[in-house]
Parts: structure tokens; sequence; C-alpha cells
């Protein structure tokens, strides 16, 4: 697998504030990396050494290939940022913003146009940003960070402040850009935002990356043991579940809960049920949700989530 | 150096400065006072108060100028000596008080302004070089005050051929003097100024300490300039051009040295942010 972005050792401090420690991670080409952790987990810094906008104490980072703290200026050229509170000239109208973009990164006025146009902001281009929404700020920074067609967007916390329905159209635009073949790197401590949309999940206390890997592998590593629903026409009959082979611990909600040994047992265990009366008119593996993995992964090491 | 870089820093910049009524309108007021008003007043009084004590004090003083200032003053009586004197010489000091304090007001937020707005941010990300900014800046800064110089002076020299011309015969102004100090003298030292200023604004937290450290290092640029200033307009010589030529290449060596000193990371509030 080829990687856009890739961390080996990399430390950064503030004074006496260590704000990346030893933080190794790397983002694959065209899939969506989520960067979770709590506030001040070290996000934006990491952000910030990606384009060599800071230039780290130690390690080595590598940007398409590219060094940020040698090819900064190539490498920025091909990377597009939204920051997590963008910023914009706000006596200057949406369109003298985004055009004073276009210059920067010499893309032409048909693109900054464009890009208006897919995040939904042209209408309001020739309002000065001072009068924009949150939403609307966040939604011409989108259009500014595509303006040149970068190889690599980083998106952090781009969410923040935005009502649900905002939110929920920024995410589908990440979606959509994914589905492009962007390679996209998503900070974020919001754990529904990243649900449905991470390729990759680091996640990042302190500084460091504690763990990364696709859902699937976390899920795995962290919550091995399968859950499946259960439910009956009368589910008094269900009762017994817990004792049965394979079953290893049983939740009610609603509907039972059932963690399996493995998803071996389940067709037994269905067959069980069945030849015993039990009326079934659900079974259903339950996916975790990043939450339940977030948690798990955060038990599984609680010196270091402390 | 990509010049479409720094003309894209400059005209934003110089776009958000002209829709921002609330800073330009308190300079061209004080402009307006520096270039026109007072001196409107000034010269129209002194040509009104013939044969009094007021007059006759003049007299004096410009009796007692150093002699070369009563060589090159012109006008047949006392009276018109000492409009010629106080046109041509006494006021030279407001050419460049007023540039100076238009740019270093411009200049002193170029930087910190960036970062306290969060447009510094992005700026961080892309790919405008350090030098492309600084230069951006520079120019941002300079040009409302070499605006104010050039658009002043010439009311400047309105004010005076209509009030002092008549005494003297006709219009006279501007004298040779005056034009090498405003177009060769005046324009290095705004740019020094400017330089120092804009290092302020990289290291300082914030617009209102800018500000005040600004107008630390304009006060000796300006009293360095009065004195050029009179100097320049007394004896528009080979010396004018020497010192409007050392004020450029010390201008020059501050820019590259101020380009060079210029951090990304200044950029960005990282001090207290992680």
């Amino acid at each position: 697998m080829e990687f856009a972005i890739r961390f080996g050792s990399v430390s950064k401090s503030f004074g006496a504030i260590r704000a990346v420690d030893a933080l190794e991670f790397e983002a694959p080409t065209g899939a969506v990396t989520v960067l979770l952790g709590p506030n001040g987990a070290g996000k934006t810094t990491t952000v910030r050494l990606a384009t060599g906008a800071l230039v780290a104490d130690r390690g080595d980072i590598e940007v398409l290939g590219l060094h940020p703290k040698v090819d900064g200026d190539e490498v920025r050229r091909r990377v597009g940022i939204v920051p997590p509170k963008p910023a914009f000239y706000d006596q200057l109208t949406g369109w003298e913003n985004l055009r004073f973009a276009a210059r920067i990164f010499g893309a032409s006025e048909s693109s900054a146009l464009d890009a208006a146009e897919r995040f939904e902001i042209d209408h309001a281009l020739l309002q000065e940003v001072g009068g924009y929404s949150t939403g609307m700020r966040t939604r011409l920074a989108l259009a500014r960070s595509v303006i040149h067609d970068p190889e690599v967007l980083l998106l952090d916390e781009p969410t923040a402040g935005l009502d649900p329905e905002s939110s929920r159209k920024v995410l589908e635009l990440i979606r959509e850009l994914a589905g492009r073949g962007r390679t996209i790197v998503l900070c974020t401590h919001l754990l529904h935002e990243a649900e449905g949309i991470a390729d990759q999940i680091v996640l990042m206390s302190d500084g460091h990356a504690r763990v990364s890997g696709s859902p699937e592998e976390l899920t795995g590593r962290y919550l091995a043991d399968p859950v499946v629903l259960f439910d009956a026409e009368d589910r008094a009959t269900l009762d017994s579940i817990a004792d049965r082979r394979g079953v290893v611990s049983v939740s009610w909600n609603g509907a039972v809960h059932a963690t399996l040994s493995d998803h071996g047992t389940l067709p037994d265990l269905i067959a069980d049920l069945v030849t015993d009366g039990v009326r079934l008119t659900r079974v259903e593996p339950i996916t975790p949700s990043l939450e339940e993995l977030y948690f798990a992964m955060q038990r599984s090491d609680p010196e270091e989530s402390s | 150096m990509k010049w479409e870089h720094v003309s894209a820093i400059a005209g934003a910049d110089l776009r958000r400065l002209f829709k921002s009524k609330d800073y330009w309108i308190p300079l061209l007021i004080m402009a307006s006072l520096f270039f026109v008003f007072i001196p409107l007043i000034l010269l129209t009084v002194i040509g009104q108060v013939e044969g009094t004590p007021f007059v006759d004090q003049i007299t004096s003083v410009v009796g007692n100028l150093p002699e070369r200032v009563n060589e090159v003053a012109r006008g047949e009586t006392p009276l018109a000596r000492a409009s010629y004197i106080a046109a041509v010489f006494l006021l030279a000091p407001i050419a460049i008080i007023v540039p100076v304090t238009i740019s270093a007001a411009v200049g002193s937020n170029a930087i910190v302004g960036e970062r306290e707005r969060g447009t510094g941010e992005f700026l961080a990300h892309s790919p405008v070089t350090m030098k492309e900014l600084y230069v951006g800046k520079l120019i941002a800064s300079l040009v409302p005050g070499f605006l104010a110089l050039i658009v002043g002076f010439s009311a400047y020299s309105l004010v005076v051929n209509l009030t002092v011309g008549p005494e003297l015969g006709g219009w006279f102004f501007p004298t040779i003097g005056w034009v090498v100090l405003i177009l060769w003298v005046i324009p290095p030292f705004i740019a020094v100024a400017l330089t120092v200023i804009l290092r302020i604004s990289a290291r300082v937290r914030s617009a209102a300490s800018a500000q005040q450290a600004s107008s630390l290092v304009t006060l000796p640029v300006i009293m360095l300039s009065y004195a050029v200033s009179v100097s320049v307009v007394v004896s528009p010589g080979r010396s004018s051009f020497l010192i409007g030529a050392v004020s450029w290449i010390v201008a020059i060596l501050l820019s590259i040295r101020g380009a060079k000193k210029l951090r990304r990371e200044r950029l960005l509030g990282v001090a207290s942010e992680t």
C-alpha cells in the first residue's frame, strides 16, 4: 500500500509543552485517515507539521514523497487545508477571497468558481465574508482548499461550530472528495464524525498515536468477540441464552445483545433456540460503533489514556 | 520570487485598507490637516498681518536663520521673505511626518494582523515564501504612505502657490530641494522605518503592542528626517543625492535582512495552541 503521508517518530515542542511526541502514523493514498483524539492531543500541530508550516524538532515526515522541511513550497502547492476556524479577509467578498487564494495557488478563476459551485457557496460570492454564517465560512474554506485540485486534503475539525444539518453536508462533501480518489486526513474529536467515513483511524493522545489501523482491524483487535442481537415473539424465552454454548455474555437493551466466543457458534446457537421452541423474530450481527471501539481502545491501555 | 504572489498579497491588503473607512478616514483627516489646513492658515495669517508685532518677530527670526537660508530665501520685503521661508523651510518636516505615520499604522498591523485574524494560518499553509510575503507586506505598507506623500505634496504646492505666490510674483513651488526631498530622500526613510516596523509586527503578540512599539520607531525616524529634510531643501546639492542613496541602500539591506528573519510559524499562534 502506498502512503501519501508518513510520520516517523516525529516530535515537536513549544517551550515546555510537548505538542507532538514520537508520533508515528501513515495515511494511505486515496483513503480517509481520521486523526481521532481529545482537544490538545496534538492533531492541529500534526497538520501544521505535515505542510511544513511548523518544523519538527525530531523525526522524519514525508508527504507525497517529499520532505516538508526541505520541499515545503512544493508540498504546500499539492496539499489543501481547512483549518479549525477558517479565517478570511472579512472586508473582502467571498469572490475576492477565493480569487486571492487562486492567485496564491496558481489556479484559474474558473476553477475558483467551480469550487464555489461544488460547495454551494457561489450564490454568496459577492457578499463580504464578514457577513457570512459559520456554515458559509466553512463551505468557503472547503472551496478554497480544493481550488488547486490538491492531491491531499487536511481537514482540521471542519465541522466545528456547525449546526447538524451543515455538519452532515460537510461530511457528505468529504465522502464525495474521497470518492474522487483524494487522500484525506480528517482531524476530529467527534466520534460520530469519523463513523462511516474512516478508512484508517489513528487514535491520538498526548501528542502521540496510541493505535492505528482500519476500523475493521481495530474492531478485530479491541472488540474481537462478535455481538449479535436476538429478539423473539416471547422475549422471556430468551432468558436461557446466557447459559448456552458459545455465549460469552448477555445484555438486555430491549432485545438481547449476546457476545459470542466466535462467529462459528452462531448457526448452532440459532438451531438450538429454534429446537427449544424459541420463535425468533430478529437475529442481527451488531457492528460496533466507533464510540464503543474508542472506549475499548481506551480501556485496553488505561495508563496511556490517563 | 513569484511576483504574482507578491502582487496578490499587496493587492489584498490594499483592497482591505481601501474598504476600511474606519482606518483610512482618520489618516485622511490627519493628512489634510498637515498638508492643507495648517499651512493654509499659517501662510494666510503671515500674509495678512503686515506691520504687527507678529511680523516683526518673524522678521527677527528670519534675520537669525543661518546665512545659507537667507541667501536662498526669495522676496523683496521682509514679509515676502518670511512667507517664503515658512513655506519652503519651516513646513518641510510635514512631508515626512504624515507618510511615515500612515505607513507605520498600516505596517504595524501587517503581520500580527494576519495572526490575530487567523488568516495567517492560510498563508502559512500556502506556497507563498516568506520573502514574497515580506515584500508584499512592505509594498502594501509603503503605497499608502507614498500616495499620501504625492497627493499631500501636490495639495501643499497648490496652497503655497496660492497664498505666497502673489507675494513673490507668481508660482514658485516646488523648489528643487523639495522635489529631491519628496522623490529621492523621503521614500527610503519611510522604507527604513517600515523594515523595523514589520519586524516588530512579526514578533509581538498583538496589533496594539505593535502599534505602540512602532511609535517608538517612527519618532527617531521623524527627528532624523526633520534634520535631513531642512538640509535638503536648503542645499539640494550632491550631498542630498548622497543622503538619498545611502538611505536607499540601508532600506534595501534592512529589507533583505527582514525577509530572511521572517518565519512561517510567526503567522500561527503556535505558542499557546497544540
